[in-house]
């Protein structure tokens, strides 16, 4: 119901049209100045010493006209007529803040802003409004009567009146929404309620009537606005960290063309085009290698942990990652005809399979609301065919709505989605989708890739015993000259055990090959197996090879680093008697290696794509809700096919996309803690729903027998929505 | 009860100021960045000379 409600909500007219004004002032200012301001994404920021530091180093940068930190956001917006991101980055990095580009077209935060500000507008003139008429109202309780009622009625009218025109708005025009496709939401007895106690209300206060439900009617919208807004802030939150993760990728390739390279967005793309990859950068669109060498990471496309050689012809897709030379590619398919275009269409067709879910809220509000009006219109029957009294009739009937008008229940589900959504967000696990959190509570079998996800996929040195003593300086030496990730293993795990380089001359790396040098006359190399004349044999882990001039090559073996946390996560899911798959791309030994260290029993090697979404979808019709966790293209259909999926930051953007949940840190065991989590989370949206049911059970035979006065509304009303709400609180 | 005369006006009259606050507050963007607001007032960037 909510999210129709969030969508059309852009429809209507704001609550607060300088709210409106001011994004738009700010965007035509800025069209006229060119691109004025740069917003950068400062991830390390966290107090207050970090505010003043940043803004002032950016102040005091000549151009800078006004640089301004949001913490919330972590993110600094500055005016700089004729400056770029990269210009401003270094001056940010020079006192130790990380600092990245973000786009700012990608990122729709005034029009998210706007969504917020109604809200909250909506909310502050309802708290008013019913701060008010319960003064008034607590007078008409405690005993006034005749004139000082009436006029204390008409008064409260005057107040309450406009509020509900004006504060009940998103619920009129989502329930109006909701009748014209022939469904009943949870907004419909809710606006009806509305209209019915308003009409009441002044129909009584025109014949000096005893009871007036204004301050009903008004706490009514407070209270349901304030769900709504607690369900805005959740997937507003959510929304910005996506964003901000799209953003951070502003895709660019660099074109060849006769006047030297220009950089281009990747959408413009033609297969013909020359484009220059550098070591180190992703490969925008298909293509095959014209000019250069250079090794290729293929793991976050099959999942292969090894690095493949690459010469001219050899073919080439998106997203794999060039290691150490620079590359000249003709590009043979871009834009839509790539694999990464095909891949995304399959995890479209995978995801509207997906979009029938039905929460707990919806699937209690599609019970409640018949017989909400049901009950209402009988007991309106009832008291008309006892009493032939058609104004005590719709008395009973108003009292009816007002009492199980579903006030709490507008708060049970999004009081706790926020709660636990807060703690997953402190715990580095990030929302992106309304039902993710429901569906995870569900999980009982958990499919996990390999490269990327429990590995880091970064390499490490399995052991330094193989390099002698005094060979160690040299090894160091050549190492650091590299930025191939095996050499930078190899760097690390030297500089950690203590070496000092030795003093290289003629240091040069040969891109696909190593890097060489010359020590006192002799020539040293580091590299590949074929290059310095040793057998690669056929290992289950990546090598490299150090030469040392004289005798045989020194064989160097890495292993894949484990993700922190990924034993603990494991362990604790096996523990708590879910099912623990992993599906990899990469090759039988390996994936059999890992598994064994892990304890996981089901694995299965050497996966294509397609075979992993297949199996995904066995698993369900086997009657598993199976929660995915993987990073690569190859996962992407997987993920958009299990019941909940779950990808690391550093996934490729496709697989995010298609992911409900993003893991923001390194650390694997808050999978394990969410998983968890979101079972008490499912449990006190079941207790918050008996919680206010309850208080209808209890109040609704009073209403129904005529008992029902403004007094015990407004009681039930408050009581059944703070018990809702510390009860959401309570969870751990 | 001639004083419900007066009174009544003054509640709604401090009611509707409050509102009004709320109100300027919205417009003045006071609740785009509430952690970093909580945090700026513990700098003494600003203490003996006002932000210009």
């Amino acid at each position: 119901m909510s999210d129709a409600a969030l969508h059309d909500h852009d429809g209507r007219l704001s609550a607060c049209p300088a709210c409106d004004a001011a994004p738009l002032a700010q965007r035509i200012a800025g069209a006229k100045g060119g691109q004025a301001e740069v917003i950068l994404s400062l991830p390390t920021i966290h107090c207050a010493t970090c505010i003043t530091d940043v803004e002032r180093v950016l102040n005091r940068h000549p151009g800078v006209r006004e640089a301004r930190v949001n913490l919330t956001l972590r993110r600094v917006t500055v005016d700089a007529p004729g400056l770029t991101a990269e210009e401003l980055i270094p001056v940010v990095e020079s006192i130790g803040y990380e600092a990245h580009e973000l786009d700012p077209a990608a990122l729709s935060a005034s029009a998210a802003d706007r969504q917020g500000r109604d809200i909250l507008m909506r909310i502050g003139v309802a708290g008013f409004a019913m701060m008010n008429i319960m003064i008034l109202s607590v007078a008409v309780w405690s005993g006034a009567e005749d004139a000082t009622r009436d006029m204390f009625h008409w008064i409260s009218g005057a107040i309450a009146l406009p509020t509900v025109a004006f504060a009940g708005q998103p619920f009129f025009s989502s329930a109006w929404r909701a009748l014209r496709h022939g469904r009943l939401g949870m907004d419909v007895p809710i606006s009806l309620a509305l209209v019915l106690a308003s009409a009441i209300s002044v129909y009584e206060t025109l014949h000096s009537g005893h009871h007036a439900y204004f301050d009903a009617a008004v706490m009514l919208c407070f209270f349901l606005l304030i769900g709504r807004y607690l369900d805005y802030r959740t997937r507003a939150v959510a929304r910005s960290a996506a964003e901000e993760l799209t953003a951070l990728e502003v895709p660019r390739a660099f074109r060849i063309t006769p006047t030297g390279d220009e950089p281009v967005p990747v959408a413009e793309l033609r297969p013909g085009d020359l484009i220059r990859i550098r070591p180190g950068a992703r490969i925008p669109a298909d293509g095959e290698i014209a000019e250069g060498s250079s090794e290729i990471d293929r793991s976050l496309l099959t999942g292969e942990s090894i690095p493949v050689a690459a010469g001219p012809g050899l073919a080439l897709s998106a997203g794999e990652v060039n290691l150490t030379g620079p590359l000249v590619m003709r590009v043979t398919a871009a834009g839509r005809d790539s694999s990464l275009a095909r891949l995304t269409a399959l995890v479209a067709a995978a995801e509207s399979a997906r979009g029938h879910y039905t929460g707990l809220a919806d699937r209690a509000s599609r019970l409640y609301s018949p017989l909400v009006h049901l009950l209402a219109f009988c007991s309106f029957l009832g008291w008309y065919l006892a009493t032939r009294d058609p104004r005590l009739a719709v008395n009973v009937a108003a009292a009816v709505l007002i009492i199980t008008c579903p006030c709490a229940l507008g708060l049970a589900v999004p009081a706790v989605i926020t709660a636990a959504s807060g703690r997953l967000f402190r715990r580095g696990m990030l929302i992106k989708d309304g039902t993710a959190l429901e569906r995870l509570a569900e999980v009982d079998a958990v499919v996990f890739d390999k490269t990327g996800t429990l590995t880091m996929g970064v390499p490490q040195l399995v052991s330094l015993d193989p390099i002698p003593m005094d060979a160690r300086p040299l090894a160091l030496a050549l190492a650091q000259g590299s930025s191939h990730p095996l050499s930078q293993a190899l760097t690390q795990a030297l500089r950690e055990a203590g070496t000092e380089p030795a003093a290289l001359a003629d240091l040069r790396e040969v891109p696909g090959h190593g890097i060489a040098g010359t020590w006192q006359g002799r020539a040293v190399r580091l590299g590949r197996a074929d290059w310095l004349g040793a057998e690669h044999g056929d290992a289950t882990l990546s090598a490299s090879w150090l030469s040392l001039g004289q005798g045989a090559p020194i064989r160097l073996e890495f292993s894949d680093r484990l993700r922190p946390g990924a034993e603990a996560c494991v362990e604790r899911l096996l523990g708590s008697g879910r099912r623990v798959l992993l599906l990899s791309g990469d090759a039988a030994p390996v994936v059999c290696d890992l598994a064994r260290r892990l304890g996981i029993a089901e694995w299965r090697a050497g996966v294509t794509p397609l075979e992993k979404a297949q199996a995904l979808r066995d698993l369900g019709a086997q009657g598993l809700h199976a929660l995915m966790v993987g990073d690569g293209l190859n996962d992407t259909a997987a993920l958009a096919e299990a019941h909940v999926s779950i990808s690391p930051a550093s996934a490729l953007d496709a697989a995010r996309t298609a992911s409900d949940i993003v893991l923001m840190g390194s650390d694997l065991v808050p999978v394990a803690e969410a998983l968890d989590l979101a079972r008490s989370a499912r449990r006190r949206i079941k207790e918050n729903f008996a919680i206010s049911l309850g208080y209808n059970v209890v109040a609704v035979p009073f209403a129904i027998a005529g008992f029902a006065t403004p007094l015990m509304a407004a009681l039930a009303m408050s009581l059944s929505s703070i018990s809702v709400t510390l009860n959401a609180l309570r969870l751990r | 009860m001639q004083i419900l005369g007066i009174l009544i006006p003054v509640s709604l009259g401090l009611g509707g100021l409050g509102l009004l606050a709320f109100i300027w507050a919205l417009r003045g963007r006071q609740y785009e960045d509430p952690k970093g607001d909580a945090r700026r007032i513990l700098s003494s960037e600003w203490d003996d000379h006002p932000k210009p």
